[in-house]
Formats: structure tokens, sequence, C-alpha cells
């Protein structure tokens, strides 16, 4: 096991250089020149030069990006070219952020999902099972940044009962960093009515980019319950004379989630390169915020930092999915 | 599936002969009519510069459809040639290639589409031309790997004693077996091409006005939202209802080939 997680660790290695490579490969590509970027549209040709210089922007492109990999060695991940901040440090900002986002839709995807699943395969045929396959089918088929407009429009404009956007309100200061999750610092901080506001304004991003993934973990969870409930050994459970609930959560359930477990690891990798759009909509300072303003700022530091990371925790994320599935089903087993 | 397929059909006649659903011109502005409410005249409304919303939605269905086929076609070719190569030829071209879907899977996938598309431009080619970069190596990943199960099979074998080539071999009988798979695979992915289009357009990358293009017109509509609903739940509505019916074919068709496709697909886009 141990030598399967060092193997699996190695193999990281080649793809984050690729990916380094492909990202400093576009972001040079980018039309537009990052030294003006930099040095501002006012700078004069003299000043332009000199910023040039400095950045070492003058020099061949094979030899920028050996610099970086240099740096990146030693953990320096560059200076942003606009903000001049060290990027790994505007990274801790806004990482937390789209971390915060995740977790709160993943609890959304798991703690509907799962449950939801369940009940319609135990159910199979009746109005839930048809209710919740319909829906299903919208909620994978919904265009993310349209749903995200409809729910503002529902419950921020009319009902107005949750905040349109942002991470808190204005008159709420953020609690005192640590984690740089709001609402968990809060907690931290015993600010209850902090909390409160942060996971207000939590909601909608988070029921937003859950909807996809309550469908697909719902349908998901249903199809692998069906067929456990199909097998031998919930057919042994019932003769025992087992409570038909004791055979649906100990007998089929845990070996439903196998496959569910994939589906959630999944759904968890594609969000984590996928939160543009909705941060975006709802003024969300994260990752994709920090990686949409970037790219259209020409900030080759800042593009291949969040490339960067992002890799890393998706790369990070299958690996846990792999060796959760050795947990959960000890048939399996890694060499 | 009949029903996805109705839905699909609908929106492919609206694409081939829009004028068949209405007689407006999907640019035709007619600035003192601006957000006229849906109405007997005007079906959805008009939007903030006039022009009849049902009738830029109907035009919006070649745009997203013409969008998705190309995309397809490309990541499908490209797919296509670099599995086959890998799988055929295998050795260390195929480890390269290999390692190199690894990093375009790993890659954060709507950077890299921002990443392309502002690299290539804005509009509607350079936004198909960054979708398909995304999507290749999940199809190359699916080539090699059916390339794999199917050349070690007696009738390739028996090919390659008659004398045939290489080139040949795979043309005439490795990559007809490796067909069924790749349309499951694309009917199910035709719904989430449609989808990442749409993101990018509606984030201001893809086709430009006047085009009509559903992303767009929900982010145009997006500043009318309150008042002027219309404007941005008619596009956002026909690109939902486009991308269930791909989704109830591709599921049909998938439930359908589901022993020769195994695990290799799934709903998702990424292979399991």
């Amino acid at each position: 096991m141990r030598r399967y997680v060092v193997r699996r660790l190695l193999l990281m290695v080649p793809v984050l250089i690729g990916v380094s490579l492909l990202a400093f490969f576009l972001s040079n590509m980018l039309p537009g020149d990052p030294a003006r970027a930099a040095a501002g549209r006012l700078a004069t040709p003299d000043q332009l030069e000199a910023v040039r210089q400095r950045l070492g922007l003058d020099r061949p492109l094979p030899v920028q990006y050996a610099l970086y990999m240099g740096r990146l060695s030693r953990g320096d991940l560059g200076t942003s070219l606009t903000s001049k901040q060290d990027v790994a440090r505007e990274l801790l900002i806004f990482f937390p952020a789209t971390l915060e986002l995740l977790l709160a839709t993943m609890v959304i995807t798991v703690g509907v999902g799962i449950p939801f699943g369940v009940r319609a395969a135990t159910r199979r045929g009746g109005w839930f099972d048809h209710g919740f396959l319909g829906f299903s089918y919208f909620g994978v088929g919904m265009p993310v940044f349209f749903l995200a407009l409809l729910l503002q429009l529902v419950f921020a404009g009319w009902l107005r009962v949750l905040p349109i956007a942002g991470r808190l309100g204005l008159e709420t200061l953020p609690p005192p960093g640590l984690t740089g999750m709001y609402t968990v610092d809060a907690i931290l901080a015993g600010q209850w009515s902090t909390f409160v506001d942060a996971v207000r304004h939590l909601v909608l991003p988070a029921t937003t980019l859950a909807i996809a993934g309550v469908s697909e973990v719902g349908r998901i969870t249903r199809s692998s319950m069906l067929l456990a409930l199909s097998q031998d050994y919930v057919r042994t459970a019932r003769a025992k004379g087992l409570p038909e609930r004791s055979v649906w959560l100990h007998h089929a359930l845990p070996n439903a989630l196998l496959l569910t477990t994939t589906v959630i690891g999944l759904q968890v990798a594609f969000l984590l390169g996928g939160t543009v759009l909705i941060e975006n909509l709802f003024s969300w300072g994260g990752l994709g915020t920090y990686a949409w303003t970037g790219i259209f700022r020409l900030d080759i530091p800042v593009i291949m930092g969040v490339t960067l990371i992002s890799t890393i925790a998706y790369l990070f994320v299958n690996l846990g999915v792999d060796l959760l599935y050795a947990r959960l089903d000890p048939r399996i087993e890694y060499e | 599936m009949i029903v996805g397929g109705a839905i699909v059909a609908l929106f492919l006649t609206m694409a081939l002969a829009p004028g068949l659903f209405t007689a407006q011109d999907p640019a035709g502005l007619e600035l003192e009519r601006r957000l006229a409410a849906p109405s007997a005249e005007h079906w959805l409304g008009t939007d903030g510069v006039g022009i009849d919303v049902y009738t830029r939605v109907v035009y919006g269905a070649r745009t997203t459809l013409a969008t998705v086929v190309v995309v397809l076609v490309i990541a499908i070719l490209i797919g296509v040639s670099v599995g086959s190569v890998s799988g055929y030829v295998g050795g260390w071209l195929d480890g390269l290639l290999m390692r190199t879907t690894d990093v375009f899977l790993a890659f954060p996938p709507l950077i890299l589409a921002l990443a392309t598309n502002a690299v290539l431009g804005r509009g509607l080619r350079q936004t198909m031309l960054a979708v398909a970069f995304l999507w290749w190596p999940a199809y190359a990943r699916l080539v090699r790997s059916q390339i794999l199960s199917v050349r070690k099979q007696e009738f390739v074998e028996s090919a390659r004693v008659i004398g045939a080539s290489r080139f040949r071999i795979v043309t005439r009988h490795v990559l007809p077996n490796v067909i069924d798979p790749i349309v499951v695979r694309a009917s199910l992915d035709a719904g989430f091409v449609a989808l990442t289009a749409a993101s990018l357009s509606f984030l201001g990358l893809g086709a430009q006005p006047p085009t009509a293009e559903w992303g767009r017109m929900v982010a145009e509509g997006q500043k009318f939202l309150l008042d002027q609903w219309w404007v941005a739940s008619f596009p956002g509505l026909a690109l939902l209802v486009l991308v269930v019916g791909f989704n109830l074919i591709g599921e049909g068709l998938g439930d359908r080939l589901q022993d020769g496709v195994g695990g290799a697909v799934t709903a998702y886009g990424k292979e399991t």
C-alpha cells in the first residue's frame, strides 16, 4: 500500500511538469504584452523596457521557463505582475474561499444526493422515485450560469431572503483569519452573527453548484442500491428476519456507496477547475476569479500559480478517491 | 430516448430552417419596441435592443448545434488519430501520448478553455477550437483502450498474417470495431459540450453579436433580470431543454450498447 502511494505521488511529477509547460506556453501566447500589463498604460517606452528587463521578460521563453521552474522548486511562485504581491500569499487568500464554497457544495451534494438516491431505490416506481428522476434530468442539463441567475432572481430579487452575491454583508467584518474560510473562522472566534451571515452568503452559490452533483450522486446511488438489493446477501438478510430498514442501511448501502464515491470524487475534481463562472456571478473572491483576472491581465505568474495549485488539488483528490475505494472494498488491493 | 430524439430533432429543424418557425429578422433591432413583455406579436417578448426574443432563440439553435457538431468532430478526429497510433504502435510513443492526455485531463478544464479561447481571440470559431482542445484526450483514451482489446483478436491476427499493412489493419479492421463506443460517448458528451461552449459565450468569449447565441443572450439579459425576466430566461431554458434532449439520447444509446462499452463510458465527460 505504501509503495503504491509513493508510486502515485511520483507519477504526479511528470503530470505537473507537463501542466506547467502547457500553462506557461498558453499564458505566453495570450495576445498582448505582459510587460505593458505590469508597467501600466502610462509607462514611457524607456520605463517599459526597464520593466521588461527587470522581470526577465526580454529573455528567450525556454530560459524564462527554466528560471520559473528553478524558483518554483524553492517554493517561490513569483510575484503577480499587476498587483505586485506574492502569488503564494494571494493564493492563501483565494484558495480558502474556493475551498469553503466547494465544501459547502459537497455537504449539500452528499447530504441530499445519497438520501434521495436511497429513498428513490427503496420505493422504486413510487412518486418520489419518478419525481427524483425527473428532477435529475434537469439538474444535469441545467446551465449553471442560468440556474445562478434564476436563484438570484427568486431568492434575492423577489423574496429578498438571501443575499445576491459576495461572501459577507457590507456591515459584517471578516472574522480573524486563521483558515481563510469565513464560516470556520467565525466559529473559531465565537462570532455567531458573522457565521450566520457567511452561511447565508454561501447558500445560493453552493446550491447552484450542487444541483448537478445531487442529481448525479442521487442517480448513481439509486442504481447501485437497486443492484445491491437484488443480491443474495440481501435475500439472506431478509430471510433472517431483519427489519427492512436495517437491510437497506447496513447491508445494501455500504456496497452501493462504492460507485457513489467515484462520482463524488469526479464531482470534486470537476468543481476544482470549474468555479470560474459561479465565482464571477456571485462576486466570490476565489481561485476562479483569480484565474479569470490573471488571464485578462496577462499576469503569467498568477495563471501559473492558480493552474498548478488546482492541478495538485485535483491529483490529490483522485488519489484520495482511489485509496478510499480500497478502504470501502477490501477486495481491491493496490500494489 | 424517443423524447430526447424529438427534442433534438426539433432544435435541428430550427437550426436548418429557422424560417419555418419565425418570419422575423434575428438582427432586426427596433429600438422603440425594446424590452416589450411577451405578447401575441412577440411570443417571448423583445430584448434590450428590441429584437424579438423568440426569433433569436430559434436562430440560436443553429449556433449551438453547429458548435456541438464541430467540437465533437474535431475532438474525435484528434482523439482517433492519437488513440490509434498510441494503441497500435505502442512503445515509447504510446507512453508519450498517454502522458500528454494525462496532462490535459489534469489541467483545470475551465482555465484551459478560457486561456485557449483568450489566446485564439474572441469569436465562435475560436470557442469551438478551445472546447475541442478540452475534449480530445477523452477520445484518445477511449480509442486506445478499445484498440488494445481489439488488436489481439483473431481477425486482426489473420489480417496481419495475410500481410496487410499496419495502416490498413487499423483503418479497415480495428477502427470499425471502435465506432460504437465513440458514438455513445459523443452522444453523452454533446450536452456538456453545448454547456461548456455556452459558458464561454456567457463570459463574453464566444459568438459575438449580432450572432444569436444562447449563453450570450443570457449574459445580455442579466441586467434586465429583475424587471424583464424573459430576456435571459428563454434562451437559458432553450439550452436546458436541448441538453436534456442530448442526455436522454446518450443514455438510451449507452443502455443499448452497455455490454460493448463496459465501464469506459460514464455520463461525466471523464473516464472512471
